[in-house]
Order: C-alpha cells, then sequence, then structure tokens
C-alpha cells in the first residue's frame, strides 16, 4: 500500500474565493487519504474552506489561526 | 440556521426507476434565483452539480476579509452556502483571464456602470457548456427570471444567450420556462414542463414564497448584482484606470486595488493608493514589491503605493499628500519614506498638503 502524502499549498495574499480554487485543483491531483495543509492570508478561508470540505467529502483536520496567516490542514475524502 | 437537507442520488426522487439518470450543471451564483432553480428540479429527480465563475469581479468573499473591522464577521461564500444547502456539489472556476475580453470589449455593450451582463451570461453559459460536455451532463440550467434585470434577463435576450453561447435548447431556466419556448430536456421528458414556473418581472414575491415552501430562509439577496462591476463608483474607478493608461487593459492585481483604499489622482500619470485603515495597511505591504510605496515615519500614518510613474517632483507631491492622512498632519515637516520595489528607500522632508491644497478632482 502506498504511502498517503503531505503536501503544502501556498495561498498566502490571494483573496477569497482563490484559495478555495487553488485547494479544490490541487486536491483535483491527489489521492484519497492525502493530506493538505493550506497557508492562507485571508480570513475568509475560515469560513470558506470548512464549507468546501463539507461540500465535497473532504476533512478538516485543524485551522491554526496565527497573527496574520492562517493555516489548515484538510484529508481528502473519496472523490466520485 | 436551516440545517442542510442532502440530495444524494439514492435520497433523491425518483420518479422512474427504469430511466436514465439525467444530470444537470448549475450556474450557481449564490443568491435566491439559482438556489430555487436547483430545488426545483431536484424535485423532479435530477441530479443537479453547482458551477460558479471566479471573475475577479466577484462581491463574493474579497475586500470584506482585508478591512479590520469586517473581521470579527467574515462574510461567508454564498455560493458555497448555498451549494451546502442544496446538498450538491460545487465547482468553483477560475475565468479571470478569459474574462477579460468580456468586460473590455462586450459585444453588445454595457449597462448602467460597466456592467457587460448580456455578453457575461452568454460568456458564463457558453464556459458551463463546456464543462456539461467534459464532465458528461445532459444540460444546464440557470436561475434567470424574464424582466428581472434590465440587460441580461429580457424575454427578447434570453434567446441570445441561449444561442450565443452555443448551449440552444439544452439551456432550461426553471423559474420562467413555462414562459419561454421548450427546451430539449422538456421535450425529452427528462424534466416535467408542468411542475416548471412562470416567474417574471421583478416582484421578488413569488420566489420568497417559493423560498418559504422548500424551508430557506437565510439566502442571500445582493442589491443590484453579483459583481462590482454593477457599482458607479467601481466603474468610475475602471474607467480612470483606462483613461490614464490611454488603452482599455487591467491586470488582476489592478483590480482588486480597485477595491482597497483610497484612491487619489494628482496628476494624469500617476495615481495613489492610500490605506483607510490597519487591514489595509497590512494588505497593500504585500504589494511593495510590485507598486513603489510611501510611508510616513516621524508619525504613524497608513502606507500608500503609487500606480503610474512619478518624478522627483511628483514624489515630493505624492509625500505632501500621504503627510495630509497621517497624524502629522499638522506639524510643519513630515518625514516619509519612499520606497523603490526593489527596496531600496530615501526619506523626504515635506510639508503636509493642507485639505484646500486637495482638490476634489484629484479624489477618483
Ligand atoms: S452583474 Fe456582473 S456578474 Fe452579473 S451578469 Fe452582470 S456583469 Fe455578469
Amino acid at each position: 500500500m502506498s504511502e498517503a502524502a503531505l503536501m503544502i499549498l501556498d495561498t498566502r495574499r490571494l483573496l477569497c474565493p482563490l484559495p478555495v480554487i487553488r485547494t479544490q485543483d490541487k486536491v483535483e491531483t491527489m489521492e484519497a487519504g492525502d493530506s493538505l495543509v493550506i497557508q492562507c492570508t485571508d480570513h475568509g478561508v475560515i469560513n470558506d474552506i470548512p464549507a468546501w470540505c463539507r461540500i465535497n467529502g473532504h476533512e478538516l483536520v485543524s485551522i491554526d489561526e496565527q497573527d496574520h496567516e492562517i493555516v489548515i490542514e484538510i484529508r481528502v475524502g473519496k472523490t466520485s | 440556521m436551516l440545517s442542510p437537507k442532502l440530495w444524494t442520488t439514492s435520497t433523491m426522487p425518483n420518479t422512474s426507476n427504469d430511466k436514465p439518470q439525467r444530470k444537470a450543471v448549475a450556474l450557481v451564483s449564490g443568491g435566491l434565483d439559482s438556489l430555487l432553480a436547483v430545488r426545483v428540479l431536484q424535485e423532479q429527480g435530477i441530479h443537479v452539480e453547482g458551477i460558479n465563475f471566479y471573475t475577479g469581479f466577484c462581491v463574493e468573499g474579497h475586500t470584506h476579509a482585508i478591512r479590520k473591522k469586517d473581521r470579527a464577521k467574515p462574510k461567508r461564500n454564498n455560493a458555497l452556502w448555498s451549494a451546502e444547502q442544496l446538498g450538491i456539489k460545487l465547482h468553483i472556476i477560475d475565468v479571470s483571464e478569459p474574462y477579460k475580453g468580456v468586460v473590455l470589449n462586450p459585444k453588445h455593450g454595457y449597462g448602467a456602470n460597466l456592467n457587460p451582463c448580456l455578453d457575461c451570461k452568454g460568456f458564463m453559459v457558453k464556459e458551463a457548456l463546456e464543462w456539461m460536455n467534459k464532465h458528461d451532463f445532459d444540460f444546464l440550467i440557470t436561475g434567470e427570471v424574464i424582466g428581472q434585470r434590465p440587460m441580461s434577463q429580457r424575454k427578447d435576450t434570453m434567446p441570445v444567450i441561449s444561442k450565443e453561447s452555443g448551449a440552444g435548447d439544452l439551456l432550461l431556466r426553471p423559474l420562467c420556462a413555462k414562459l419561454l419556448p421548450e427546451t430539449k430536456p422538456e421535450r425529452e421528458g427528462w424534466v416535467d414542463r408542468e411542475q416548471l414556473l412562470d416567474f417574471s418581472g421583478r416582484n421578488r414575491k413569488p420566489q420568497m414564497a417559493l423560498a418559504e415552501k422548500f424551508g430557506f430562509t437565510d439566502y442571500a439577496q445582493p442589491a443590484g448584482g453579483c459583481c462590482f462591476l454593477t457599482d458607479a463608483n467601481y466603474s468610475s474607478k475602471l474607467a480612470d484606470l483606462w483613461q490614464a493608461r490611454g488603452e482599455k487593459t487591467y491586470e488582476i492585481d489592478d483590480i482588486v486595488m480597485l477595491k482597497i483604499g483610497r484612491h487619489l489622482r494628482p496628476k494624469p500619470h500617476f495615481k495613489l493608493i492610500i490605506a483607510r485603515e490597519e487591514g489595509e495597511t497590512n494588505f497593500l505591504r504585500g504589494y511593495r514589491r510590485s507598486y513603489l510605496s510611501l510611508n510616513t515615519i516621524s508619525h504613524s500614518g497608513p502606507i500608500s503605493l503609487i500606480d503610474g510613474e512619478a518624478n522627483d517632483e511628483d514624489l515630493e507631491l505624492a509625500a505632501r499628500l500621504v503627510a495630509r492622512f497621517s497624524s502629522g498632519r499638522e506639524a510643519d515637516l513630515v518625514t516619509v519614506e519612499v520606497r523603490q520595489k526593489n527596496g531600496e528607500a530615501k526619506e523626504l522632508k515635506v510639508k503636509p498638503l493642507s485639505s484646500d491644497d486637495i482638490p476634489k478632482e484629484w479624489y477618483v
């Protein structure tokens, strides 16, 4: 069995919904069970990325909010 | 808030088990009309997925998150919210590059401001059609209602959108379908025309009643339109940008900047973008490698960027203007740091302009 991958996506300075779009496009290239860490600066992602995960069946692992930066980890779900 | 009712292929009403499951792609803007249009089709057992286009001018998200005062209540993305309420997938597609052609050269012209609604709708339906073909869906739907918008949603312009997009009779508008010629999904019996609607005009009551019937309570009701191009202030800033550059062009950074800060144009060949508060200052600071920037250092004040070419005399004027917006506005001299894109910086000691020195026309 191949090991789950961990990838990092830098969306800093991009405004919503671009971080969601970049996340969506990245996830399309990944396998179920892989993890993606998304670095963001637009606070809109705190609502948008979890909503996007719920809609598309991905798991929100964590949201870590520091001063100017938000780091979100998600786990890729099964895509149909 | 309503808990979303999930419609999956297995839970959707299926009128007949021997019929193949038909699939529709819906243009989901985040407003009430597209929300209702999707639900009307779900009621008929159609599998629907949403598509939402990022043009660069969308009102969704964006600057709400930049201004610090708005941080406490970050805006939800209404398209994502709608999709969640409907239990459908949403595909958000970045069309900002090809969309330039629509904004710069609309075949059907602009509406009240720089909104090229008719070309825009045709473009979006065309993009959705390509997505539909690629993903093996059967037809397209939109939440359009006859007579609702002056340019794109008229009985005479709706066929233009169907025709120019190439979608033809694969484009169904469930909310006003009964007032329009039959489309292929109706003709083929994929959907029952009788259960579609006959909404028209600007009266929103029928939509609100239908929303209540379906149990939607917290939907978005955007005033004016779904993008900044319908906004008069925004459009005048865009027109100013084109005039100053001597040609109609823009980059994504330009159109984002038009939403941020005060814009003052003291000379035809340059303008200043001055942050209005801390959130904007933080955001503009990220652009110091792309624009020449000014910052007061003897007094607290906002960061400012220069868009255009400024010579030494212009920089002196810009520094005096920036000093006017700092806490040193009444001081004899204010020290302003002028920073090149490569990080090289020099200091200017200037007398702040008085408010009388700033003509109204400078404000873009
Ligand atoms: S309001 Fe903006 S997004 Fe909506 S149809 Fe008009 S130009 Fe397109």
